[in-house]
């Protein structure tokens, strides 16, 4: 779930076996760094500098290594997003199937173009490079689940179902 | 076409074909037992009879990768599983790991066995949210099975896998961003040599293999290298999984021999072009691969050495159809567009180069293309990517092969489409 109320001063992660477990997994420390970032996320709906300050001391390396990492993942967010990120396909295959039509329809039905989000924090508008599902284009991914050979109208269902 | 019978893809339509009991039911973890019987430079020379080359993009023989791998070391050896899948107009590997995640399962165990590893890791692409689930849960069987962890099926071989997702950038499925995306950094390549063979993860020995790759060792174990090396050419034999998307009926993942013609796959395999119009490009081999107009995509065969031969390459068999309705430098600012956002920026011609593509063809296409345009992007693609010579590994003017994926597409769109391109300047003397 998101957290979208001020940033919080301190973060520790909500199980502190799953942490020891992923580190477990790997002869090094920083290896850990993408999974433990990935679970931050999934608690905290971001990555807040309170994180960063966490996962640098548990995996031992400097809080810029860790920021630096963040910016380079377009997975990861600096900021909070709203409940439901609707990312949309643009590349070529998706493009020649109406990816494009898609995200008009967003702009149009919600007022938000790509890298916004609407007032009332339910949908985030996104278009990211391709999903690797190509051959079931034109394709959404909404958080973590893919929509596949969309229809305008059965996007427009699945907008309407997204609460 | 050939009434070729599926090998990887042969039970995909099977309920709960991704289960363990399926697929012991169907011969399953048959050829592991064998492996395990076997000295693991056996299993290597196996692999090399077979003529198995990579079917993650560059086409480089598998057992002969494994034989790189010093056998004087004293550090661990790692094998990685690239499941990265993001080149555009690929997705066949998450077909493999939805349906038959145990037989890409043996395939790393056989793998790992040969090279002598304990901890091998499948690197997924992060949007494959709902395929690592899954993954864990087939780990968790394998486990149970006695197929991971202590003492292999009674052996005395020791491994464990451990799943590690991407989080959301192309340039992770270069073998080197991907190592260094594993070690908990950015996915910035590593200039080569030493090859990850030699120096890899957190600097030990390393293989980096495809998941398609991966699927086809058990099948080499079971029927043999000869077997595997009389489907298709017998330079880079075997079955193979075409992608085919874009402007056509019936898009989907094919297998067929390899060499199979690129014809038979867009009229036949995938039901022809929509709305019955003509064919008039495409990428055979996902968008890094030069693309072929309508005449050389109709003559071409879809092998390594075919593709070559006509200065493209078979990649990931990512086949993007365009037809008579697409924009030839629409398509090309969309592509160039992609490279642009998944430049890792390490390299100023990849990093620069990229950008002035696409502001050119922005600017183009909003009517304020210039004369020396044509000329200006023939440039920048010499600056970013060098000629084509893949017994080379890497090819030239930047630290990994992607300056070359983006520079061999887009002055293929250039040079095969000039007219097109020269359209959007209708006010200029035609100089080419
Ligand atoms: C820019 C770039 C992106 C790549 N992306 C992938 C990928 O998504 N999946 C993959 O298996 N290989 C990818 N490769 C190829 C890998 O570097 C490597 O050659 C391959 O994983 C080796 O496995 P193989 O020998 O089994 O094909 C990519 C290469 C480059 C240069
Ligand atoms: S060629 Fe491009 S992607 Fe590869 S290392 Fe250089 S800047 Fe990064
Ligand atoms: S182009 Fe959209 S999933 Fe590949």
């Amino acid at each position: 779930m998101s957290n979208n109320g001020a940033p919080k001063q301190s973060f520790s992660f909500a199980d502190p076996d799953k942490v020891q477990n992923i580190l477990s997994q790997y002869p090094d420390k920083q290896s850990a760094l993408l999974p433990l970032l990935h679970l931050a996320q999934s608690e905290e709906g971001y990555i807040s500098s309170a994180v960063i300050d966490t996962i640098s001391e548990i995996v031992d390396c400097h809080q810029a290594l860790v920021m630096d990492c963040v910016s380079f993942y377009t997975m990861l967010y600096t900021k909070p997003h709203g409940r439901h990120i609707i990312q949309v396909c643009q590349t070529l295959s998706c493009s020649l199937n109406g990816a494009d039509g898609l995200v008009d329809h967003v702009t149009a039905k919600c007022g938000i173009k790509p890298g916004e989000t609407t007032d009332d924090n339910r949908f985030t508008l996104m278009k990211v490079e391709c999903l690797g599902s190509c051959g079931t284009a034109p394709v959404v991914q909404v958080n973590n689940d893919y929509h596949e050979s969309l229809t305008l109208e059965e996007f427009e269902k699945l907008l309407e179902s997204l609460k | 076409m050939s009434s070729f019978e599926p090998v990887l893809t042969k039970h995909i339509h099977e309920e709960d074909c991704h289960t363990l009991a399926f697929y012991r039911s169907v011969g399953g973890y048959k050829a592991l037992e064998k492996v395990l019987s076997m000295k693991p430079d056996e299993v290597i020379d196996t692999v090399k009879a077979s003529n198995l080359r990579g079917r993650g993009g560059a086409g480089f023989p598998a057992g002969v990768k494994w034989s790189f791998i010093p056998n004087d070391s004293d550090k661990p050896t790692y094998l990685i599983n690239n499941a990265d899948e993001s080149e555009p107009g690929t997705f066949k590997d998450r077909l493999l790991i939805n349906k038959t995640p145990h037989q890409m399962m043996e395939g790393m165990i056989i793998a790992s066995y040969a090279i002598g590893c304990n901890l091998a890791f499948i690197y997924i692409r992060g949007e494959f949210y709902k395929e690592t689930c899954l993954l864990e849960a087939v780990l968790a069987e394998a486990y149970d099975a006695n197929l991971l962890g202590k003492g292999i099926l009674g052996s005395d071989y020791d491994l464990d896998v451990v799943i590690h997702r991407g989080a959301g950038a192309y340039i992770c499925g270069e073998e080197t961003g991907l190592i260094e995306s594993l070690e908990g950094k950015r996915g910035w390549p590593r200039i080569k040599p030493p090859f990850p063979a030699v120096e890899g993860y957190l600097k030990c020995p390393t293989v980096v293999n495809n998941v398609e790759t991966l699927c086809n060792l058990p099948h080499i174990f079971n029927q043999g290298p000869e077997w595997f090396r009389s489907i298709g050419p017998e330079q880079g034999p075997g079955p193979k999984l075409y992608c085919v998307s874009g402007c056509v009926n019936s898009p989907d993942v094919f297998e067929e021999p390899m060499g199979v013609p690129l014809k038979d796959l867009i009229y036949d395999r995938a039901g022809g072009i929509r709305n019955g119009n003509e064919l008039k490009a495409v990428f055979p081999g996902g968008s890094s691969s030069a693309i072929l107009t309508a005449e050389e995509a109709m003559n071409v065969n879809m092998d390594f050495d075919s593709l070559i031969n006509i200065k493209s390459m078979l990649g990931s068999a990512g086949i993007i159809v365009m037809d008579e309705k697409v924009d030839m430098v629409q398509a090309c600012l969309n592509i160039a567009r992609f490279y642009e956002h998944e430049s890792c920026g390490q390299c100023t011609p990849c990093r620069e180069g990229t950008t002035w593509l696409v502001k050119m063809l922005i600017r183009m296409i909003n009517g304020g293309g210039t004369e020396r345009d044509i000329e200006m992007i023939y440039e920048i693609t010499d600056n970013i990517g060098g000629l084509i010579d893949f017994s080379q590994g890497s090819f030239g003017k930047t630290i990994c092969p992607f300056g070359e994926a983006v520079a061999w597409p887009v002055r293929s769109f250039v040079e095969k489409f000039k007219d097109e391109f020269l359209s959007y300047m209708p006010n200029l003397e035609v100089v080419a």
